[in-house]
């Protein structure tokens, strides 16, 4: 199977590459024209997207008074070891732990979402009919929040409540809705040509799923992963609420540390901020060259 | 066919996402529309009818709720499309530093609403802040952002879009590169410039991405308050308030009763809006 | 080739949690066998004493985040040095957010074995009876003052320890500028509006609003209260048996009509519609605020941010338009209180006797100052205490205070804060307002199951 989208790839890049003679000229021309338009985008973008970026990352250098200002200006003296060592050994290392914790629930619910959206969305985007009556099933996990007692209820009884396999079981309840939509909605766009292909060479349905479609499902994979896993590492009310704990700090819970009626320590909220948004980061810089990857899943189609 | 397709599409392939989503979300949220018939003190309860749905419709500020609601959720939805597709667009063309910023773009998602929240309340400070700062620069005097009763909650919602565009900008990043690059090819044989691929090509091939967006969009803006709660608290007075804040600040008054009914009502306002929408969506998409 | 890493990657993330959830099971029973396992060396039974008393017993101690002060943080380690009793503090959102995950939990049984929360009309909501321990027959108990024990007892039955001190609510006012301006203390609402003039005439701000948060623009109408009270001597009463309303009790509705009055005649800084707290401190810290309606407990941010400037601050009750009539309306400390679910109630009783003994008082003092006279009996404010705190004494003194509405009803409305800024940012008038704030109450007393018909 492999060795066939191998060949349609090179194939598509062949193309790319021979090029007629004579647009040779315009393209030149039409390069400069982009260059100018892309060195204005980027400005901009650096403009809206980078100058709150830098305002956090700012503030979280100066001192407790300076940044209490919320100001853009230059930091007088620079706190920047002395910041994040403090919010990293805060209360034993509380943002440790929940850096853990948080990661734990993250990674442990994004697998389990993966596997059974990308299967129900298999199905789903396959038969239409059933698809009809369950599409607003699953619509209304996007419209109504958890009832949280009745909820709380249901863990505690299966003895889940304020334990790992608990709180991941929510979330990926809660998140499956979501990423069940963009799987349906991107398995539409797999030729079902494919599927009785496969169906000739006397594939199961397990062995089309895993073998043939997942692998191709790889830039919506990419992006469930980025976006499922940004909102439930950030999530905060539904671990607050179902899983609660002195042991159970998750990320969002440590920026509690630093806000408060008698006053906000500014300088170690945004250090917080900075220290927290490092994983996801780090995380959507792999996966987006992964979403870029679906280019060769788009080229199989031709 | 039809027995190939029952070959080929097990509905067993559903069973574990069944199993995870009826007993964790769907059987505990089904509870809902029973508290919200009673008076609930979470341990307590008696049956009243629907005491609470007339008690939620005399609520003081629910006619601002409900106006607000549709403003916030259709300028979010609006603007993340719109600057989502062009910068996904924008982000998919062959320029250089497209890492960088696409990383840059999609950073604002990353961050939490609290912060969001702080860094935005202090840039739109009416006097320190950095926006009516650089806008004295060229002589305007800039608005109160956010103690401007008439403009905060699009204040609030401009953030929304700036929070939120990253998370669109990928979705239709990955719509647009599952569009065959042959298409394109074809075209520009035929002479067809830049704009008609867009029109013609991107535009048409990346509608499932544009419709999850849309969808997402729109009923995560008819349901959120976090980041209104966070810069205005559904101030100044009850200028900003949304149904979800509302309905939130019921819960947390300790109306547990009137919440739940007020979050079915939630519910069922945003099923009249994003249902006909969802269907309306897919049906074209069978069209092409 | 390349996709298989997808699987790779899902089966080290599957494998790694189960890793670390054998570890978590691992460590637990771990700890269990070594438990186990002393009980069966321990066949001396002096040896098991002095076991028991090496052991360190672990409390949980659920508090809102604003709680979780140096000097707290002080006398827990104290604690845990003379008694072996550690705490393992949990945090939570303060506010209404916060009191939902305490309600929350404690219906769902998941409550720490301590937890702190108001004293009052929010505690009484809570329904104490059902679940904390009765603490009337404790000894400590006797050392709390009488004013107090009130506002943690139901049903005659005590409830709770203080948290610190008492504070109250009036006029923070900077007492440099108002020697630099020659003005005196008001003891009349029509001074006060008189100065404000002034101030505001010296290019000074004379009324510093901070709505950013909304919670900090009731300060008007809450401290007003001593003036209520004053002047119809059973509104408490009536207003919890639904029969006097803001709407119809002229004296009470004033306090809406204040905050209209600073609003209408502009004597609120610029950015007041989206000024924070902190901010607000600063102002009146630096001077170019003057007068700041606020709860004594600002004083202690003030003191970590500008210690040099904490002294220039003073405080004066919100006067009313009766010069006799002058005094200032209290605020009681927040509860700590025993969870009856708790397994632990025999440590966490010792917990509380620790935590208001004088040596704790004295610590807890020495790293957060008071902000108010303490409601345990014999304990005085120390030398070195805030001049604004100092100011409150001789009210004290007299008897001329009273404690806040909240207090002496259960019922206050949850839309209060919301209504105040919409009055002082001009989008409501002051009888609207009251009329909009007694619905709201009527709301609550129908929660909290009162009959009102």
């Amino acid at each position: 199977m492999s060795s066939k989208q191998g060949d349609v790839m090179d194939q598509a890049y062949q193309k790319d590459s021979s090029m007629p003679l004579d647009t040779m000229a315009e393209k030149k021309k039409v390069r400069k024209g982009l260059f100018a338009l892309e060195s204005i985008a980027v400005l901009f973008a650096i403009i809206f997207f980078g100058i709150p970026f830098y305002f956090v990352i700012i503030n979280s250098m100066k001192d407790s008074a300076a940044a209490a200002e919320l100001s853009l200006a230059w930091p007088e003296t620079f706190q920047f070891l002395a910041n994040y060592k403090e919010v990293l050994m805060l209360n034993d290392g509380i943002v440790i732990r929940a850096f853990i914790n948080s990661s734990i629930i993250t990674v442990s619910s994004i697998t389990v979402i993966i596997l059974i959206c990308s299967m129900a969305g298999f199905i789903l985007s396959r038969r239409q009919g059933m698809a009809k009556r369950l599409n607003y099933v699953i619509l209304v996990g996007l419209m109504i929040p958890p009832t949280i007692v009745p909820t709380i209820w249901v863990l505690q009884n299966l003895g889940l409540f304020k334990t790992f396999p608990g709180i991941i079981s929510l979330e990926s309840a809660l998140h499956f809705s979501f990423a069940c939509l963009l799987y349906t909605a991107f398995v539409a766009t797999i030729p079902r040509e494919l599927d009785e292909a496969a169906l000739m060479d006397g594939c199961g349905p397990i062995n089309l799923f895993f073998k043939i479609i997942f692998p191709l499902l790889k830039p919506v994979t990419s992006t469930v992963i980025v976006l499922s896993s940004i909102q439930i590492y950030n999530d905060f009310e539904n671990m607050l609420y179902f899983f609660p704990g002195a042991e159970n700090a998750t990320v969002q819970l440590t920026l509690y540390n630093f806000t408060g009626i008698y006053g906000t320590s500014y300088h170690l909220l945004f250090a917080d901020v900075i220290l927290i948004s490092i994983p996801p980061l780090v995380l959507f810089i792999f996966f987006n060259k992964k979403i870029v990857d679906g280019m060769t899943a788009g080229a199989v189609k031709g | 066919m039809n027995s190939s397709t029952r070959n080929m599409y097990p509905l067993a392939f559903l069973i574990p996402a069944a199993l995870v989503y009826c007993t964790f979300f769907l059987f505990p949220t089904s509870m809902a529309f029973f508290y919200s018939m009673t008076w609930w003190t979470l341990d307590d309860w008696e049956f009243i009818w629907f005491e609470n749905f007339i008690q939620f419709f005399q609520e003081p500020s629910l006619r601002i709720g409900f106006r607000n609601t549709l403003i916030y959720a259709f300028t979010t939805m609006g603007g993340k499309v719109v600057l989502g597709l062009i910068l996904a667009v924008f982000l998919c063309s062959k320029i250089r530093n497209k890492d960088f910023l696409r990383s840059i773009v999609f950073f604002p998602a990353l961050l939490s609403t609290i912060a969001v929240g702080f860094t935005f309340s202090a840039m739109m400070h009416p006097t320190n802040g950095v926006i009516n700062k650089t806008l004295a620069l060229v002589g305007i005097d800039g608005p109160n952002w956010l103690g401007d009763a008439k403009i905060a909650l699009l204040s609030v919602a401009m953030t929304d879009i700036w929070k939120g565009v990253g998370i669109a900008t990928v979705i239709f990043i990955a719509g647009i590169m599952a569009i065959p690059t042959h298409y394109y090819e074809a075209l520009k044989i035929d002479g067809g410039n830049a704009i008609q691929s867009f029109f013609h090509i991107t535009l048409p091939l990346s509608r499932p991405a544009l419709n999850t967006v849309v969808i997402l969009a729109l009923i995560g803006g008819l349901r959120t308050f976090d980041l209104v709660w966070a810069m205005t608290g559904g101030g100044p007075g009850f200028s900003t308030d949304l149904l979800a804040s509302i309905v939130y600040k019921q819960y947390a008054s300790g109306f547990f009763g009137l919440a739940t009914a007020g979050n079915v009502l939630l519910f069922l306002f945003v099923g009249l809006i994003a249902f006909p929408i969802f269907k309306l969506l897919n049906r074209k998409e069978v069209d092409l | 080739m390349r996709h298989y890493k997808f699987y790779y990657f899902s089966l080290l993330a599957s494998l790694l949690f189960c890793a670390l959830l054998l570890v978590g099971c691992n460590s637990s029973s771990e700890e269990e066998t070594t438990s186990n396992g002393e009980g069966d060396t321990d066949n001396n039974s002096t040896d098991t004493e002095e076991a028991a008393e090496d052991e360190i017993t672990e409390i949980t101690l659920l508090m809102g985040e604003a709680d979780d002060t140096e000097g707290f943080r002080a006398v827990m380690n104290a604690m845990e040095e003379d008694i072996g009793i550690k705490t393992k503090i949990e945090l939570r959102p303060g506010g209404p957010e916060g009191e939902n995950i305490v309600k929350t939990r404690l219906a769902t049984g998941e409550m720490s074995d301590i937890m702190l929360f108001n004293s009052g009309s929010l505690l009484m909501a809570l329904n104490p009876e059902k679940y904390f321990v009765d603490l009337s027959d404790e000894p400590f108990v006797d050392r709390m003052m009488d004013s107090y024990k009130e506002v943690v007892s139901s049903n005659g039955k005590v409830f709770g320890i203080p948290e610190g001190s008492s504070q109250v609510g009036g006029w923070l006012y900077n007492k440099r500028v108002y020697e630099e301006l020659g003005l005196e203390v008001p003891k009349t609402w029509d001074e006060l509006m008189e100065n404000n003039e002034k101030i505001k005439e010296a290019g000074k701000v004379a009324v510093i609003g901070t709505y950013g948060e909304t919670w900090t623009s009731q300060l008007p109408i809450l401290a007003d209260y001593y003036n209520v009270q004053a002047e119809v001597s059973n509104f408490a009463e009536e207003y919890t048996a639904g029969t006097a309303k803001f709407a119809n009790t002229p004296q009470a509705q004033r306090g809406f009509e204040r905050i209209q009055e600073i609003h209408d005649r502009g004597f609120m800084n610029e950015d007041y519609t989206v000024a924070t707290y902190d901010q607000g401190r600063k102002m009146l810290a630096e001077g170019t605020g003057v007068h700041y309606p606020m709860l004594t407990q600002a004083l202690q941010n003030i003191n970590d941010n500008y210690p040099e400037l904490v002294d220039d601050i003073g405080v004066f009750p919100q006067p009313s338009d009766d010069p006799d009539v002058n005094g200032h309306t209290v605020w009681m400390p927040n509860a700590y209180l025993i969870n009856k679910e708790s397994d632990k109630i025999e440590a966490a009783k010792k917990w509380m006797e620790y935590f208001i003994s004088d040596k704790a008082i004295e610590l807890y003092e020495s790293k957060s100052k008071s902000i108010g006279p303490y409601v345990i009996e014999g304990v005085e404010l120390p030398e070195d205490s805030y001049t604004a705190v100092k100011d409150l004494v001789p009210y004290f003194e007299s008897g001329n205070v009273a404690p806040a509405l909240e207090f002496v009803s259960p019922i206050k409305g949850p839309n209060l804060p919301q209504i105040c800024t919409s009055v002082g940012s001009g989008q409501l008038i002051a009888e609207e307002a009251a009329e909009m704030y007694d619905d709201d109450v009527e709301k609550q007393a129908k929660q909290l199951g009162l009959d009102w018909d």
